[in-house]
């Protein structure tokens, strides 16, 4: 019996101690706070309207409860409570509250009823963080810059030294012939510069049947030459013209994989395939403030910011006051891709109807930082794709009706959008 | 005498090679001077060029854009204005009360997801949670979750945010027609339910 009770006693003891230090650490974790924890909480909850060192929707909040306590007065509690319930207090007449509100253009920050005590606590601990200093840039971008500078350096060197040597040979040349004629001299040979009989031009002309041969060849190659010349005018595959703002395509759809109809939103439903207005830029750029992917020797991450800044300048944007200025200026980009006026094109029969994918006609845009034109867009161009092309009618009502007509008259499954009329006069020419 | 000759043969020889020379060089220039930053000829350009504007183009107005405003007040036909403005009031006032036109024979899932796949799930993620393309590579942070307790959303709240914006999201009103819109907002509420069972 006594060792039982004994036993029991010590059990109890050892529980109390647990207990003792389970709380002592909890409130030393209270109190500092899990920075870590809070960086992934922090950009979980607070990062859609609050960065670290930016004002953005809501106030910066860097060192945010040390500034509080110094200017306002106002304590931890103050900030949780702040935090879990911000319309309460503002309706309960809080001075500090109101004026945050106030000043934010009356946004009320959402409340965050589901964070504990230890969660802010950690968010807390991250913001107070001190700011870590800027990485050295020379490290990443150095060897790679170096790399690229050299590498077009020994381009450039390896012509230059081939221009050298073709010119010395040249001169070698030029200085063997001209002692040898001294020598020649010196020595009383003649040279042999004229041959007897009919110079070879003449007897040349003098062959009809080689006249008339040369002649047709010649006729041959030059109209060769000037048909394939004529057949490229007006068009215009290759362009690549330069825009007033360097938009990368292969930043935008290929690394961050954003849809081409994300921004090209009629394509869908019109004829033209939109360019985006500035607001649509603005959607991603007002959070997108720099650039922070791979960089090139050309194009520097500066470039890339410097683009961004030309954005907001044609938005009105300010984004130090995260407010529109209201002074916007259009951008003029650029067309590439023009058809002539008497070609009709519709985007949104392509794209929507048909499901063509936009690359089969503009090419790999998604790996282009400078969009080219893909296709030549000349008709025999359209005609081939629409007589090659099944047109795939599965579960697509637009389809439904004359698949069903056309099937029986032709006597095929798959049908082809020449088939369905896709090559008639007036379905683009009108 | 012979040896003029032979000189005057030398200067002809060196006249001829001169002229090859030109001719490559001519070549070379006319090969290096096609470039790709400039449109390329055109063949009658009356016919090529529209005497009518062309979208997006430039235009006699007094902006010099063709692409205007419509006239203040006007509503295109087809088009029913939505009333509530964009404010802390005007988006509680349209949580609480706006619903969606559809009825359940309209709601087309499969259109609101194509739709939601292209303009919201590059941020918010396939599934809704906030972990989106553009979340995951860290461009953009701080994307809530359709679940996110604090925010409660409910059908009128979600169509007044695609049609204002809210805090850092901008408007998409004009990229999503409205009805289209609807459908996206059917999608959401789907994968609200998703993310709470």
């Amino acid at each position: 019996m006594r060792k039982v009770i004994h036993r029991k006693l010590s059990r109890n003891f050892l529980r109390l101690s647990l207990i003792v230090l389970l709380a002592f650490t909890s409130s030393l974790s209270a109190q500092e706070g899990d920075a870590a924890k809070g960086k992934s909480l922090f950009n979980a909850n607070c990062a859609a309207c609050h960065q670290l060192d930016k004002k953005m929707t809501g106030p910066a909040l860097r060192h945010v409860e040390t500034r509080l306590a110094d200017a306002e007065g106002l304590d931890r509690d103050w900030l949780h409570s702040w935090i879990r319930n911000s319309s309460g207090m503002i309706k309960s007449g809080d001075s500090y509250a109101n004026k945050v509100y106030n000043e934010y253009g009356g946004a009320a920050m959402t409340a965050f009823p589901q964070l504990s005590d230890e969660d802010i606590n950690n968010i807390l601990a991250y913001t107070a963080e001190e700011k870590k200093a800027a990485p050295v840039p020379a490290a990443g971008v150095g060897p790679a810059a170096a790399a690229g500078a050299s590498d077009g350096i020994s381009n450039e060197l390896i012509l230059g030294a081939l221009a050298i040597l073709f010119m010395l040979l040249a001169i070698g040349l030029y200085l063997v012939n001209k002692t040898l004629r001294r020598f020649a001299d010196a020595q009383n040979i003649e040279l042999d510069t004229e041959t007897g009989g009919t110079p070879l031009w003449k007897a040349f002309l003098q062959n009809q049947f080689l006249m008339i041969v040369v002649t047709i060849f010649f006729l041959l190659t030059s109209a060769y030459f000037a048909f394939g010349y004529m057949m490229q005018v007006g068009v215009d595959q290759g362009y690549q013209p330069v825009q007033p703002i360097h938009f990368s395509h292969k930043i935008h759809a290929g690394d961050n994989g954003i849809d081409c109809k994300y921004c090209h939103s009629s394509a869908r439903v019109s004829k033209t395939s939109g360019i985006p207005s500035l607001n649509v830029c603005m959607n991603c750029h007002k959070s997108v403030y720099e650039y922070n992917g791979e960089t090139t020797a050309e194009h520097s991450k500066e470039f890339y910011d410097g683009e961004i800044q030309k954005l907001y300048k044609a938005a009105g944007w300010s984004d130090a006051d995260q407010k529109y200025t209201g002074e916007s200026s259009p951008v003029k980009w650029v067309r590439i891709h023009n058809l002539p006026d008497f070609a009709y094109f519709n985007h949104s029969q392509h794209v929507t109807v048909a499901g063509v994918e936009c690359q089969t006609c503009h090419g790999p845009v998604q790996e282009m930082e400078v969009v080219y034109q893909h296709a030549p867009l000349t008709m025999g161009w359209c005609v081939n794709c629409h007589r090659d092309t099944d047109v795939d009618v599965k579960d697509n009502a637009y389809y439904e009706k004359i698949h069903a007509e056309l099937s029986k008259k032709y006597g095929v499954e798959t049908l082809t959008a020449a088939e369905m009329g896709g090559l008639e006069c007036g379905k683009c020419h009108y | 005498m012979r040896i003029t000759f032979e000189q005057k043969n030398n200067i002809s020889l060196q006249m001829k090679s001169l002229i090859k020379i030109l001719v490559v060089a001519v070549v070379f220039v006319a090969v290096s001077c096609n470039k790709s930053t400039a449109p390329n000829y055109q063949f009658m350009p009356n016919m090529y060029e529209s005497v009518g504007y062309e979208t997006y183009g430039e235009a006699a107005f007094k902006d010099g854009l063709e692409a205007q405003l419509p006239a203040e007040g006007s509503v295109a036909r087809g088009h029913i204005p939505f009333d509530i403005e964009n404010s802390t009031e005007g988006y509680a006032l349209a949580k609480e009360t706006v619903m969606s036109p559809l009825d359940s024979t309209q709601v087309d899932l499969n259109r609101g997801k194509e739709l939601y796949d292209i303009y919201c799930g590059i941020c918010h993620g396939g599934k809704g949670d906030g972990q989106g393309n553009l979340v995951k590579r860290e461009k953009i942070l701080g994307i809530p979750s359709y679940d996110d307790a604090g925010r409660a959303i409910t059908a009128g709240s979600i169509y007044h945010t695609i049609y204002y914006g809210k805090n850092a999201m901008g408007s998409y009103a004009n990229q999503l027609q409205e009805e289209e819109r609807w459908q996206v907002v059917s999608y959401v509420l789907q994968l609200k339910a998703d993310l709470e069972n």
